[in-house]
């Protein structure tokens, strides 16, 4: 057996060893499995059931001044839609109140000589109006009682034998989500950021955890080199976070029903990047802090928000002040998030995957070269 | 009882001041916060490309095309050349939304009939879909309008005439801020508290202070009041920045935004004294913190309405003090919201308040037993 | 004969602004022996031997560890050299058996040769019955004994232990000392950290240090010998031996004095006259005896302090006057679901007593020492403490009580100010009997250049001062000390003492846990506790004693203490 291959047999040995060790520390200490397990299945069941940009149903006050059967027709269009809960007045004064209080959604009023004024073709106005504290809402409001609207005039139009009147038209069709279900990409993006949380949370607190029981020291004082040491961590790491990820897909597909487009060989290829850049970022933070607690915090704010925020999962990157957008390149989530929207509801679209690929491949290259610079085989 | 509470209060509030680095994050941390989260938590849908399929080329789709130009939503309209590249500029993300005019666009209008337009939405940001689909809507609407009183065409019976209450220029900052300022003040509230018993547990002193003539009630009046103060301190700052630096209008009474405030802090800070006297640890406590934190701001519907929510969850939200929180400090900055529907959700605050911190006194006693 | 394992020229080593941790030193370190590197908490030896590890990296000078460059040539090194930190690096969610493994594929060793070697190991360190059992489970002197069995595992030539015996009862320690021994026989080098001066008079050499510099290298004998003729007993002073100690320490030419048992044992500084006894006391029973000189001694005249400590701790009025006992134990007991910590325990202590609770690791002392000061609640039976119920009358107790703990646990972000004025708030103290009260400590302890300091970031022996500071300052007649000097010099401890006895004269009632059995010696009486029964209660002397034997004739308190707990051992297993 020549010397070099002695020294590489040597070192496959230590490897192996740190593996093993980790792997029994993972399965007899009980909070890597809280990590791995119990909470991205709670973060993921929070975002499934708590975040959700559908309206379930949409409270209504209408305001009907004057009763004549136009405006009969139109509140049994309104009422006869499941997503309305309709309430009628004749008078808007308790409506301004409960819009205020948050009971109701919006106030359609129809004023006095709505009729009257349709007769004759001087465009009676319905006067629509919506709670402005939550905009997004108040769009989607204004929206359904746009499309309402348009469906009632078609329906007048047809009862009078006429065409609709409505010069132009625009007609919607959603791609890749006909249902137009929020659910089906938020859950996805969620896989993301959990993830994320996951993967660093889970290296940062185990490797601040050997300084802070003063086993690394004894590890230093052994002849095991850094890439020894840190691919003991990370492999044993690497398979817990892709299980992880597996248990997470298997919940969005089963449990919330979002559709799979794209095929799992490219899912298990894209997450093994994204996880390697959550587990550097994690073996970079401990590396740094030492400190579990110091590094359980900085796991919160440099791996968890910026990707809650900046990763185009809920918010609008495209809506944020410039500096944000730059910033949100560096948040490896952005990337993914793209990827695992594109891969449950679009399938292999290769121009989306690629860039993002790409992307979060250099930022695993930065985190994993930093943390081999940084990692010494020594105390100072 | 006062003389003792009144130096381990002292004590709570130097202790937080004189750590360097826990000052600079009380000072700034909610600050920058503030900035930065303001401006991320944007759901405005603003400066998309458009992709436009126009078959027809006329004088009309030109008008229209420009009309979608010269939106401020809309950042750049790609020209596409056929209904083959719709696929891939949607598929590849090069923009969320295809504006199709068919050929026949011009000559149907001509000849007095409506026509349609086809606007193809990438459904994977569904939310982000509608907004567009809701731009688009205004401003064909708008062109409508203005085709009609041109006579070319008979225009539609009646019109809707959409007014925004309480934020008129649909202003996302006026409505993430006062979520925000919510968080954040949850955030504070619950770091100082929660981690304050975990922290003299693991450095020692909370022995110390168990073998003196404070009570247990005594201490935890003592950390509550001092956790009371700086959150307090912190709000009052965020509060003020909402209102003067970000323009965020306040509507009601600032007096009872900070009373209501107080009773809110209350309830936060129980929860986070409860955690930090299960923890023996900081670590336990941070995990403990998270562990609330993560769902009670998903949960608070800071994000996303609580009405969207299934109903069961929207139950458990009633327990949530940061979703009573959200819906006053909207109310009060935005709305002037009643007293009567204030105190509505002031009472379960200070249920959660009246249980956690009793929960928490207990929990003192007989950790120490 | 031995080769020189460890070379060092001029190291020096700094961490940030702070002084050096490794001032210039050099001295060279020999195989086939036991080396001390001894010094209080500090002094720099940790960092020394990480600094022969490679662990860190020298500003300065010239360092060799068997033959190599400890940065460059570090993965050569790490293969002869073994190293045990200060908590053992084990894995406390692995097995007894899954940490040799692991250090075994760590350091290489060849298959076939490890069943051979973890047997042997298994069988010297007394684990072989353990093997299975999680390291976090095993007791502390087993814990210390794996690590060594770890570091041991690919047989080094140079073995590094750092503060072995920290926190480890004397039984343990005794154990350990034995196994090194044996290992020190089979040739290999090995480097002692410590703490305790008397465990550095056994080895054959010391490096003596204190403030990062070497004091003294060389054979502790040689250093012991200097102080020969300069060391006495001031015998039979009983009662009277707080009094005479305190005279000791304003004597001139006294350098140190130290209480051990009923006598008080003095060095004279170099040249001074044999004193006599009348000096000390008019009690014709007191009597002058010449001792022979311990390692302990020549340190302190190392380190060329003037004087032993005096306290000015001005004698408190003592406004509690009682003849019933001060502190008492009636039949106290603490189960842990069926495990009981303590079992009926029973003890009474009378006014103006230093009382000591010894005990190995996790015999109880440390639940019966709660239970007395309020911070457990006794599953039964009674704890009194200045003639108040601890568990009926909570607060008034405590506001009778000081406590000081053995980890420094004031507020360090707090400056020493503060933290007085706080404690002076708690205990009650307002407006101008706070202003006293801070005033009068801040004098009595020499406190005042610190005050504005943080209490984090002030020396180790104004810590120790500020502590007690805070304790007796709402001047209580019955103090607890939970390890009170662990870890801290000799100096300090023999300040922290003065005050103490100070204490003791103006009335006050002290109870004290400790694992320093020199510590034990300043105590009126003992209880020795083992599996949670007091197995033995007595003065340090009659403790001593009981176990004298013609085979040992002069016992140490820690022969009695180890023949005290193997006797108990035999009367369990009969």
């Amino acid at each position: 057996m020549s010397a070099s291959a002695a020294v590489s047999g040597d070192r496959r040995r230590r490897v192996a060893a740190l593996i093993r060790k980790e792997t029994s520390q993972i399965v007899r200490d009980p909070s890597s499995l809280i990590i791995a397990v119990i909470l991205p299945l709670t973060l993921l069941f929070l975002f499934g059931y708590g975040v959700s940009f559908d309206a379930r149903r949409i409270e209504i006050g209408l305001v009907i001044e004057d009763p004549t059967p136009e405006t009969g027709s139109f509140t049994s269009s309104l009422t006869s839609s499941s997503l309305f809960s309709t309430r009628t007045a004749r008078d808007r004064r308790s409506f301004e109140n409960d819009l205020v209080a948050g009971h109701i959604d919006g106030i359609v009023v129809l004023a006095a000589g709505f009729s009257a004024q349709a007769e004759r073709g001087d465009r009676a106005p319905i006067q629509v109006i919506v709670d402005g504290s939550d905009p997004n809402k108040a769009t989607l409001v204004r929206n359904y009682l746009q499309g309402i609207w348009a469906n009632w005039l078609e329906q007048e139009a047809v009862t009078r034998g006429e065409h609709l009147s409505v010069p132009i038209s625009v007609e919607q069709r959603v791609w890749f989500n006909p249902e137009v279900s929020s659910h089906h990409y938020l859950v996805p993006g969620s896989i993301a950021i959990i993830l994320m949380l996951i993967g660093s949370l889970l290296t940062a607190l185990v490797v601040a955890r050997e300084w802070e029981r003063g086993t690394m020291e004894a590890l230093l004082a052994t002849p095991v080199g850094i890439g020894e040491l840190m691919a003991g961590k990370l492999i044993p790491y690497f398979i817990l976070g892709m299980l992880t990820m597996a248990l997470a897909t298997g919940t969005a597909l089963f449990l919330f029903g979002v559709p799979f487009r794209g095929s799992f060989a490219i899912l298990t290829l894209m997450s093994a990047v994204f996880l390697t850049t959550a587990l550097g970022q994690g073996l970079l933070i401990s590396t740094v802090t030492r400190n579990q607690l110091v590094a359980a915090q900085a796991t919160l704010i440099s791996a968890f928000l910026p990707s809650f925020f900046l990763s185009g999962f809920v918010f609008e990157i495209a809506g944020m002040p410039l500096p944000l957008q730059i910033v949100s390149y560096a948040v490896p989530a952005r990337y993914f998030v793209a990827v695992l929207q594109t891969l449950f509801l679009a399938g292999d679209v290769w121009s989306v995957i690629w860039p993002n690929l790409a992307g979060m491949s250099l930022i695993a290259a930065v985190y994993l070269g930093l943390t081999a610079l940084t990692t010494k085989t020594r105390l100072d | 009882m006062f003389v003792r509470i009144w130096p381990l209060f002292v004590k709570e509030l130097l202790a937080n001041w004189r750590d360097k680095a826990n000052r600079y994050v009380l000072l700034f941390a909610p600050i920058i916060q503030l900035l930065i989260f303001s401006f991320a938590a944007t759901q405005e849908v603003k400066n998309v490309p458009l992709a436009v399929l126009d078959e027809d080329r006329t004088v009309l789709t030109r008008e229209l095309i420009s009309r979608f130009e010269g939106s401020p939503q809309f950042s750049q309209v790609i020209r596409l050349n056929g209904v083959t590249e719709i696929a891939s500029v949607i598929d590849a993300r090069i923009a969320p939304a295809v504006l199709h005019i068919g050929s026949d666009f011009s000559r149907r209008l001509s000849a007095g009939q409506p026509a349609q337009i086809q606007l193809l939405l990438d459904g994977r940001r569904s939310n982000a879909a509608q907004i567009i689909h809701g731009y688009a809507s205004e401003i064909v609407d708008r062109l409508n309008g203005e085709l009609v009183q041109l006579g070319r065409l008979k225009g539609p019976p009646s019109v809707v005439v959409a007014r925004t209450w309480f934020n008129p220029n649909s202003d996302t900052l006026w409505s993430t801020v006062p979520g925000l300022f919510a968080v954040l003040i949850t955030v504070v509230g619950m770091m100082v508290s929660g981690l304050s018993v975990a922290r003299e547990r693991e450095l020692g002193s909370f022995q110390q202070l168990l073998v003196s003539p404070l009570t247990s009630t005594e201490i935890l009046i003592g950390k509550a009041l001092s956790a009371l103060a700086i959150a307090m301190t912190q709000g009052i700052i965020v509060m003020l920045i909402a209102m003067y630096g970000l323009g965020i209008p306040m509507e009601g009474s600032m007096m009872l935004l900070v009373a209501a405030m107080i009773v809110f802090l209350m309830s936060v800070i129980g929860i986070g004294l409860f955690i930090s006297s299960l923890s023996d640890t900081q670590q336990q406590a941070i995990i403990g913190v998270f562990m609330f934190l993560a769902p009670a701001i998903l949960l608070s519907g800071y994000a996303t309405p609580v009405a969207n929510m299934p109903d069961w969850l929207q139950t458990v939200t009633l327990a949530n003090p940061i979703r009573h929180f959200v819906v006053i400090s909207k109310g009060v900055f935005l709305k002037d919201l009643p007293i009567d529907v204030i105190a509505s959700h002031l009472w379960p605050l200070a249920l959660i308040a009246g249980v956690t911190l009793s929960a928490a006194a207990w929990l003192f006693r007989h950790k120490i037993a | 004969m031995s080769e020189t394992l460890v070379r060092l020229e001029g190291v020096s080593k700094r961490f940030g602004s702070a002084p050096l941790a490794v001032a210039e030193v050099t001295t060279t370190i020999v195989g086939g022996g036991i080396t001390a590197l001894a010094g209080p908490d500090g002094a720099g030896k940790t960092t020394l031997l990480r600094l022969m590890l490679g662990l860190l990296k020298s500003d300065a000078g010239k360092l060799t560890v068997c033959d190599l460059d400890p940065i460059s040539h570090a993965h050569r090194l790490r293969e002869v050299v073994a190293y045990m930190p200060q908590r053992f690096g084990l894995y406390e969610d692995l097995t007894v058996f899954e940490n040799l493994r692991l250090y075994a594929d760590l350091r290489g060793v060849a298959e076939q040769q490890r069943a051979e070697t973890f047997e042997r190991l298994l069988t010297l360190t007394g684990l072989a019955a353990f093997q299975s059992r999680l390291a976090g489970a095993l007791s502390g002197g087993m814990k210390q004994k794996l690590g060594l069995a770890c570091a041991l595992v690919r047989a080094p030539r140079l073995l590094l232990l750092d503060e072995p015996s920290v926190g480890v009862d004397p039984i343990s320690r005794r154990d350990l000392w034995r196994l090194i021994r044996v290992l020190a026989g089979e040739g290999i080098g090995i480097v002692w950290s410590t703490a305790y001066l008397d465990e550095a008079e056994r080895c054959e050499r010391v490096l003596l240090m204190n403030d990062g510099k070497l004091m003294y290298e060389g054979v502790p004998s040689e250093l012991t010998k200097r102080m020969a003729g300069r060391t006495f007993h001031v015998r039979n002073a009983g009662e009277q031996r707080r009094a005479v100690l305190a005279v000791a320490a304003k004597r001139t030419g006294v350098i140190d004095a130290v209480i051990q048992g009923s006598n008080v044992r003095i060095v004279m500084a170099e040249g001074a006259a044999t004193p006599s006894p009348e000096e000390f006391s008019k009690d014709s029973g007191v009597d002058i005896v010449a001792v022979s000189p311990r390692f302990e001694d020549a340190f302190i005249n190392l380190l060329g302090s003037k004087s032993p400590a005096v306290s000015r701790l001005a004698r408190a009025s003592d406004n509690f006057r009682t003849t019933e006992p001060v502190i008492v134990a009636k039949d106290l007991t603490r189960r842990y679901g069926s495990f009981t910590a303590a079992d009926r325990i029973s003890f009474s202590i009378g006014k103006g007593e230093i009382f000591g609770l010894l005990g190995p690791n996790g015999a109880g002392k440390s639940t019966t020492f709660k239970m007395l000061c309020g911070l457990l609640r006794p599953t039964s039976g009674e704890a009194r403490v200045a003639g108040l119920d601890v568990v009926a009358q909570t607060s008034a107790a405590r506001n009778r009580l000081g406590y000081m703990a053995q980890k420094f646990s004031l507020y360090g972000d707090l400056s020493a100010r503060q933290n007085l004025d706080f404690f002076a708030g708690v205990y009650g103290l307002t407006g101008a009997q706070r202003h006293d009260a801070v005033k009068r400590v801040t004098e009595a302890f020499g406190l005042g250049r610190y005050l504005d300091t943080n209490a984090g970031t002030i020396p180790a022996g104004y810590k120790q001062r500020l502590a007690l500071a805070c304790a007796i300052m709402h001047e209580p007649p019955v103090l607890f000390l939970d390890e009170p000097t662990s870890g801290v010099d000799p100096l300090t401890r023999r300040e922290f003492w003065a005050h103490i006895n100070a204490l003791v004269a103006g009335g006050v009632t002290v109870m004290v846990t400790t694992h320093f059995l020199d510590e034990a010696e300043y105590c009126d009486r003992i209880a020795l506790v083992y599996r949670g029964r007091v197995i033995a209660t007595g003065s340090p002397d009659d403790l001593k004693s009981s176990v004298r034997t013609q085979a040992l004739p002069d016992p140490t308190l820690e022969d009695a203490f180890i023949a005290l707990v193997e006797a108990d051992d035999r009367t369990v297993a009969a």
